[in-house]
C-alpha cells in the first residue's frame, strides 16, 4: 500500500512541478465551453438543454488530450522496466499511475464543469448532480484512458490512436454521466439509477482496467 | 486441433476445403436470394423496401458473430500462445469490419423510406457504429505496431477490452434512444414474422456466415504466406 | 521502511545463476541462440559481443523482462519466492531518472519503491551529496549517469545487471564504480556486466555473444 502511495505521490509531484498537464487540460475545457455558444448561438433556452452533454463532451476530450501521457515518460526514460522488476505487481503499478492521473487531470476538470457551467446557463439545479457524476464518471475516464495509454506507449505517434480505441469505451460513460447529471423535476427521476450505473461502470473499470494495461505494457518491455 | 496447429498444415487444409466452401456458399445466396426477391411477398407497411433486410439483418448477424469470433481467436492465443490464433483474429477484422459497414450502409438505405432521413440514432444504429468503431480502432493497432509479434500481443487486449465493451454499449445506448425517442420508435424486425420471409433471411444467414467462413480462410493462408516471406527475408539479412 | 529482503542474509551460501541454451527472438529474428553459462556468487561475468549481438536483450532477458524462445535460466539457492529481477538491479542506458525531480528525490523514490535503502549514504557512493536539491535536469550526462548509478548502492539486491556501465563516466567515477563493484562481489553478490571496455577489474568468467550465425 505504502509503495502505491510512494507512486502516487510522485506522479502527482511530477504532474504539477512539470506544468502543461493541468494547467493546459483547464485551459483546453474552457475553449470547448466557450467555442460552443459560438458555434449554437447565444440562445439561453437551447444552451441550457444542452450544458449538462456539451460539458461532459468536453471533460472527455480534455482528459483524452492528457490520456497519452500516462506511461509515455517512464517508458521512455527506463522507469517502466525497473518497476517491472520491482516488487509491486505491475497492474498495481498500473492502478497507481490511473489513480495519480485522476488526481492530477480529470478531478480538477470535474471540479471545473460547474463552474465552467454558468458560461453555457447551465440549470442551477444541475449544479450538484452534475458535480456528483462527474466525480465519479472521471474516475472511470482515467482508468479508461490508461488502457489507452498502455496500448500505445511504445508508439511515435499514439494520441490520435488512442483517442480512436477510448471512444467508444468512453461512449457508456458519457451516456450515464449525462443522465445522472440532470436536474431534478417533473417526471421519474432518472439521475438517480444512472448515477448508479456510473458507480458500477467506475467500479468495474477499477479491476478491469489494470490487468488490461498491464498486459498492455508487458508486451512493451519484452 | 493438432492438424490445425502447424500452419503450413492449415494451408494444406484450407485450400482441400476451400473450393466445398466456395460452391456452398454460392449455392445458399442463390436459393436465399430467390426466396428473398421472388416468393417472399412484399410487406403490408413496408412494400418492396422490406427486401432490404434480406441483404441487412444477415449483415447485422456477421458483424456481431466475427467480433465474437475475433475475440476468441484472441483468448484462445493468450491462453495457448498459438500465432495461428492471431492470425485468424487479425485477418477476422476487416471481414468483420466490412460487415459492419454493410449493416450501416444498407440500414442507412432503410432508412430513408421508413423514417425519412438518412441515418436515425436509433439504438441499433448507433450500437452498430460503435462495433464498426471498435474494428478500425483494432486494425489501427496492427498498422500502428511495426512488430508484427509485439503488434499480436497488443490487439489480443485490444480485442478482448472492446468484447467487453461490445453488451454495454448496447445496454447503454438503448437506455439512452428510450430516454429521448420514447415509444414511437419504428422498430426494424418485429417480433413477429411471416414463415415466408423467415426461411430466405435464415437462408442467407447460412450463405453469409459461409462466406465468412470462405473469406477468412483464404485472408489467414494469405496472411501465412506473408509472414513467410517476411522470415525468409529477415534470414538473408541475418546471413549477410 | 522495512527492507524488501536481505539478499545477503545467509552469507556463505552458495548460489548460482544458470542460463541454458538460450535462444532470443526480436521481430521473428533469432538474435541468439545457444547461449549459456553460468554466474556464482563474488563472481563477475562480463559479456561481449558486437552490437546487435544481443548484450542488451540478454541482460533484460535475466531480468525477466523478455521471455527466452526457448531455453531456461534459474537462479539456484536464491530466495524462493522472488524472481531473478526482483533480487536484480537494471542498469540500461535509459536511466529511470525524473528531470522535474532532485536528485535526492530521485533515489528517495527508488528507496521507497524497490524497498528502502539510505539516500544520504547512496548520494555519498557516489559523489553526488554537493547536488542532491538540484533538479536532475540541470546534470550533466556523467552525472545523471551517476545518479542511476546509485541505485545499486541505495537498494541491496543480490545481482547486478549493468549495460555498458561506464558510459559517460569520468575516470573518477569510474574508479569509483570498480570499488562499488568490488565491494559488491566481495560481500557475495553476483555481477553481469556487458561492455567493451575495461571495468577496471578482472572478470571470473567471459561470455562472447560473437559475431551473428
Amino acid at each position: 500500500m505504502s509503495l502505491i502511495l510512494a507512486l502516487i505521490r510522485r506522479d502527482l509531484t511530477l504532474a504539477f512541478r512539470q506544468g502543461g498537464g493541468v494547467g493546459t487540460a483547464l485551459g483546453f475545457f474552457l475553449t470547448v465551453v466557450v467555442l460552443l455558444p459560438i458555434g449554437l448561438g447565444p440562445d439561453q433556452a437551447l444552451l441550457q438543454r444542452l450544458a449538462p452533454g456539451a460539458l461532459w463532451i468536453a471533460l472527455l476530450l480534455a482528459v483524452l488530450l492528457s490520456a497519452d501521457r500516462i506511461f509515455q515518460q517512464d517508458y521512455e526514460d527506463g522507469s517502466l522496466d525497473i518497476m517491472a522488476m520491482g516488487p509491486m505487481p505491475l497492474e498495481l503499478v498500473a492502478l497507481a499511475k490511473a489513480i495519480a492521473h485522476w488526481l492530477a487531470s480529470s478531478l480538477p476538470l470535474a471540479v471545473a464543469a460547474p463552474l465552467l457551467g454558468f458560461l453555457i446557463n447551465l440549470d442551477p439545479a444541475a449544479i450538484l448532480p452534475l458535480a456528483l457524476a462527474m466525480g465519479l464518471g472521471s474516475v472511470a475516464l482515467s482508468l479508461l484512458a490508461s488502457i489507452g495509454a498502455a496500448v500505445t506507449v511504445g508508439l511515435r505517434r499514439g494520441g490520435l490512436l488512442v483517442s480512436l480505441l477510448i471512444l467508444p469505451l468512453y461512449v457508456p460513460v458519457l451516456i450515464f454521466g449525462v443522465s445522472a447529471s440532470t436536474a431534478p423535476g417533473a417526471g421519474p427521476d432518472i439521475a438517480t439509477p444512472s448515477l448508479l450505473i456510473l458507480s458500477a461502470m467506475a467500479l468495474a473499470s477499477l479491476v478491469l482496467s489494470p490487468l488490461a494495461a498491464a498486459a498492455a505494457l508487458r508486451s512493451y518491455l519484452k | 486441433m493438432q492438424t490445425l496447429a502447424n500452419p503450413a498444415r492449415f494451408v494444406g487444409l484450407a485450400n482441400a476445403v476451400l473450393p466445398f466452401v466456395w460452391v456452398a456458399t454460392i449455392i445458399l445466396f442463390a436459393i436465399g436470394l430467390y426466396g428473398a426477391i421472388v416468393t417472399s411477398p412484399p410487406d403490408y407497411q413496408q412494400g418492396e423496401t422490406v427486401r432490404i433486410m434480406f441483404v441487412h439483418v444477415p449483415a447485422a448477424w456477421l458483424a456481431l458473430m466475427v467480433y465474437t469470433v475475433m475475440a476468441l481467436a484472441s483468448a484462445v492465443a493468450i491462453v495457448f500462445r498459438h500465432p495461428l490464433a492471431d492470425v485468424a483474429a487479425k485477418t477476422a477484422a476487416p471481414i468483420g469490419a466490412t460487415f459492419t459497414f454493410l449493416a450501416l450502409a444498407t440500414g442507412s438505405l432503410w432508412g430513408k423510406p421508413m423514417w425519412g432521413a438518412w441515418w436515425v440514432w436509433d439504438a441499433r444504429l448507433t450500437s452498430m457504429f460503435v462495433l464498426f468503431l471498435l474494428y478500425i480502432g483494432y486494425m489501427a493497432v496492427w498498422q500502428a505496431i511495426d512488430e508484427p509479434h509485439r503488434a499480436a500481443l497488443v490487439a489480443r487486449i485490444v480485442a478482448l477490452v472492446g468484447f467487453v465493451n461490445i453488451p454495454i454499449v448496447k445496454f447503454s445506448v438503448t437506455w439512452w434512444n428510450s430516454l429521448h425517442q420514447p415509444a414511437s420508435v419504428f422498430r426494424i424486425d418485429g417480433p413477429t414474422i411471416a414463415p415466408s420471409m423467415l426461411w430466405p433471411l435464415l437462408v442467407m444467414g447460412l450463405a453469409y456466415t459461409l462466406l465468412f467462413l470462405a473469406l477468412h480462410l483464404v485472408s489467414i493462408r494469405a496472411e501465412v504466406t506473408a509472414r513467410k516471406i517476411r522470415q525468409m527475408r529477415l534470414a538473408e539479412i541475418g546471413e549477410r | 521502511m522495512v527492507a524488501f529482503y536481505s539478499p545477503f542474509a545467509i552469507r556463505y551460501s552458495p548460489m548460482q545463476i544458470i542460463g541454458q541454451d538460450l535462444v532470443c527472438e526480436r521481430g521473428g529474428r533469432t538474435v541468439f541462440h545457444d547461449v549459456s553459462f553460468m554466474v556464482n556468487r563474488h563472481e563477475l561475468l562480463q559479456l561481449t559481443g558486437p552490437n546487435g549481438s544481443g548484450k542488451s536483450s540478454l541482460l533484460r532477458m535475466i531480468a525477466g523482462l523478455n521471455d527466452p524462445a526457448a531455453g531456461t535460466l534459474n537462479l539456484d539457492g536464491g530466495h524462493a519466492d522472488l524472481t531473478i529481477g526482483q533480487q536484480a538491479h537494471l542498469i540500461a542506458h535509459q536511466e529511470a531518472v525524473k528531470l522535474a525531480l532532485t536528485v535526492a528525490e530521485n533515489l528517495a523514490f527508488w528507496a521507497g519503491f524497490l524497498g528502502g535503502g539510505d539516500v544520504g549514504n547512496a548520494l555519498a557512493a557516489l559523489d553526488l551529496t554537493r547536488l542532491a536539491h538540484y533538479p536532475a535536469g540541470l546534470l550533466s550526462a556523467g552525472q545523471k549517469r551517476r545518479l542511476s548509478l546509485a541505485r545499486l548502492v541505495l537498494v541491496p539486491r543480490l545481482l547486478w545487471l549493468l549495460d555498458e556501465p561506464t558510459v559517460g563516466l569520468d575516470t573518477a567515477s569510474q574508479q569509483r564504480l570498480a570499488g562499488m563493484m568490488t565491494e559488491h562481489l566481495a560481500k557475495g553478490g553476483m555481477i553481469i556486466a556487458a561492455t567493451h571496455v575495461a571495468l577496471g577489474l578482472e572478470p571470473a568468467r567471459r561470455l562472447d555473444l560473437g559475431p551473428r550465425a
